[in-house]
């Protein structure tokens, strides 16, 4: 049913399938683009092995409101797109956010605007992931940087967003969709698995939209198990009435599902760092840019400069701490990205003028060369 | 909030969120009729039925119709009410699923999941309550809107002709359909259990009275007893139309039903069998 504990040399949108598998999705809705393609192809052949459904969906409308309507069935549910359906989508996914409905959806980035270059690589969607649906709302966006990442983080963001009932994308770009590496598959018994949480209380005392104590967010009851619950895209109050200028109760609904996420970015946040612990010029860095980062560090150490990486993982809720720290130790912060300077902009916030930030934006569909991220590297350390 | 005590009508202290009452709709408007015709067809059902029910809608007047039974609903986005069903139907396709629409959400910004659900022929009961335009916003044009007609968006006369939504869906691969007025609610209801126990895609078009603007504006007739009347006098059964001439019937409602196929298979029997070829049994 599953694959096999061990390693396996596997496609990045072969090992998100797998992952997402284990993890229990059980639906997946698509619509063909390139280079997130191969992600529904092998979904159409390894659902419904599992039990599960695939449906490619006639557009990207429909595919984010089909993850919706099956999580409200009570299944886990994916989708993956690139640019183009991921703008189509961002109405849809205000509507998962504000009924607080776990779904995953993977954006697989190409360059844009526009239909744009269709089969290179981008970060160019990092801000559109935190800002792209209007309205104010929290959002959890994870970046992968090899193809054992979309495994494992394919699973980690299916528990994130049941445990905060909210959408969680992965930022995933064209390279490391395609890069065909070895992904060590654990033992099913070592992966831990967030299941949803269901209401203990019956339903007439349910509470759709109100967290018990001491939670974020209530548990949530699957259509047809008698909760008659209301999952309502107007703004509304716990009980999921309709606000009607009850202004007190609208902004308690926005409120929870903004701070239900950047208060916990501690506990969401995920980083790794090397040869950070003497560094004095700091490399910020995500995705696939992360690898030619962590390239041009080591042939910086290799030249006799103190230089280190930071790769965060998470991207949203943007871990403030992280940066200021690094800021406090570091004279600069180099920060390398397949876009016109995005997150960069996050890192200067952070920084607080503790450290000079400096951009590296690469547009075109092409990585950084190692060479380009050294350059600026010995340009800081000047 | 109408106390529970004045609540005298016993279909709304059996099936509806009485908490949440009096509803939104304007005085005469004829979405408490369609509530009305729901409400009677699983009357009739049984509970069984109403039990298995959950149900879909869009955004515009006709969304909120379904916010006030007390079931599972899920009032969605503007056009999108079929894309979350469809999915809801595909996971779980023990449950009743009905969709409830308006112009917009079926033929507007939806429609092109209208085409794709009924070709895929998945066993949804969409009710497509119509009212030639946007009532919602305030109206104007709408897919339905006859051409000539005078709305907020076409001050000189609407120069696009109306969908028929029945020719519509016949050739997107629909097997059950039905046009009714509200005038005509209790063959609505009759029409609705038919819809309900089909398997396959089945849409009942309502065309009801909207006497704040498609009264004012379309009609000239304010008053939704003049609606009403207007709908039985214009209406012509599908067995009186095909004695009839085409000259005769321009401008005329045809109401019956249009459709009733067996010979397609359902989308989520299909699915069953799918699963058994991909598990090799």
């Amino acid at each position: 049913m599953y694959v096999e504990p061990g390693i396996h040399l596997m496609q990045g949108d072969e090992a998100i399938v797998e992952g997402s598998l284990i993890a229990g999705c059980r639906f997946f809705a698509g619509y063909p683009i390139t280079p997130a393609t191969e992600i529904a192809e092998r979904m159409s052949r390894r659902m419904p092995q599992v039990g599960g459904v695939f449906m490619q969906m006639e557009d990207e409308l429909a595919s984010i409101l089909a993850i919706i309507g099956a999580s409200w069935a009570g299944k886990k549910a994916m989708t993956a797109t690139s640019g183009p359906g991921y703008s189509l989508m961002q109405e849809g996914l205000g509507y998962a956010v504000l009924t607080e409905t776990p779904i995953v959806i993977t954006d697989v980035q190409r360059g844009g605007p526009s239909t744009g270059l269709v089969t290179l690589p981008s970060q160019g969607d990092v801000m559109q992931a935190r800002w792209g649906s209007h309205g104010d709302y929290g959002i959890i966006a994870l970046a992968p940087s090899s193809a054992q990442d979309m495994f494992d983080l394919v699973i980690r963001a299916f528990n994130l967003s049941e445990e905060y009932r909210n959408p969680v994308v992965i930022l995933a770009d064209e390279v490391i969709a395609h890069v065909r590496e070895p992904v060590k598959v654990p033992p099913l018994e070592e992966i831990k698995i967030v299941e949803r949480r269901k209401p203990s209380v019956p339903p007439e005392e349910y509470i759709p939209y109100l967290p018990d104590p001491g939670e974020w967010v209530a548990p949530m009851p699957a259509f047809g198990e008698g909760y008659n619950m209301l999952v309502e895209s107007v703004m509304h109050d716990e009980f999921g009435h309709r606000i009607g200028t009850d202004h007190a109760a609208a902004e308690r609904t926005i409120k929870r599902v903004y701070y239900k996420i950047e208060k916990n970015v501690e506990k969401i946040a995920m980083y790794e760092t090397e040869l950070m612990e003497d560094a004095e010029i700091a490399v910020v860095s995500y995705g696939s840019t992360a690898r030619t980062s962590l390239r041009a560090v080591r042939e910086a150490r290799k030249l006799g400069i103190k230089a280190g990486i930071l790769r965060l993982i998470t991207l949203w809720p943007f871990y403030d701490k992280i940066i200021e720290d690094i800021a406090s130790q570091v004279k600069a912060i180099v920060v390398p990205e397949m876009n016109m300077g995005k997150i960069v902009r996050e890192v200067e916030r952070a920084a607080k003028g503790n450290a000079e930030v400096m951009s590296l934006p690469k547009v075109g569909g092409v990585l950084h060369h190692p060479d380009e991220v050294l350059s600026v590297i010995k340009k800081a350390a000047r | 909030m109408i106390p529970e005590s004045e609540f005298e009508n016993v279909l709304a202290k059996k099936y509806m969120r009485t908490e949440i009452m009096p509803h939104a709709f304007c005085p005469g408007c004829g979405l408490g009729i369609i509530e009305r015709i729901i409400l009677m067809a699983f009357e009739e059902l049984g509970w069984d039925e109403w039990e298995k029910t959950v149900f879909v809608s869009g955004i515009g007047c006709s969304g909120w119709v379904p916010l006030y039974f007390r079931r599972d609903a899920a009032h969605t986005l503007h056009g999108r009410a079929l894309a979350f069903a469809t999915a809801l139907k595909a996971s779980r396709p023990e449950l009743n699923v009905i969709v409830v629409m308006g112009d917009g959400d079926s033929m507007g910004i939806g429609g092109n999941h209208l085409i794709h659900a009924a070709r895929r022929n998945i066993g949804i009961t969409a009710i497509i309550a119509t009212n030639m335009l946007y009532s919602l916003t305030g109206g104007q044009m709408a897919p339905t809107t006859p051409e000539g007609a005078r709305t907020q968006t076409t001050p000189y006369g609407s120069i696009e002709p109306n969908f028929d939504l029945m020719e519509l869906l016949k050739a997107a691969g629909a097997t059950y359909l039905a046009r009714w007025t509200t005038y005509h609610f209790m063959q609505a209801k009759n029409s609705l259990k038919k819809a309900v126990k089909h398997k396959g895609f089945a849409a009942i078009e309502i065309l009801f009275q909207c006497p704040t603007y498609a009264g004012r504006y379309i009609l000239n007739k304010p008053d939704p007893r003049d609606m009403l009347q207007w709908f039985k006098e214009n209406s012509v059964p599908l067995t009186v139309a095909k004695k009839k001439d085409p000259e005769e019937l321009k401008g005329k409602i045809l109401v019956g039903e249009f459709l009733h196929r067996t010979d397609r298979v359902e989308y989520t029997e299909k699915l069953k069998e799918l699963e058994k070829r991909a598990k090799g049994g």
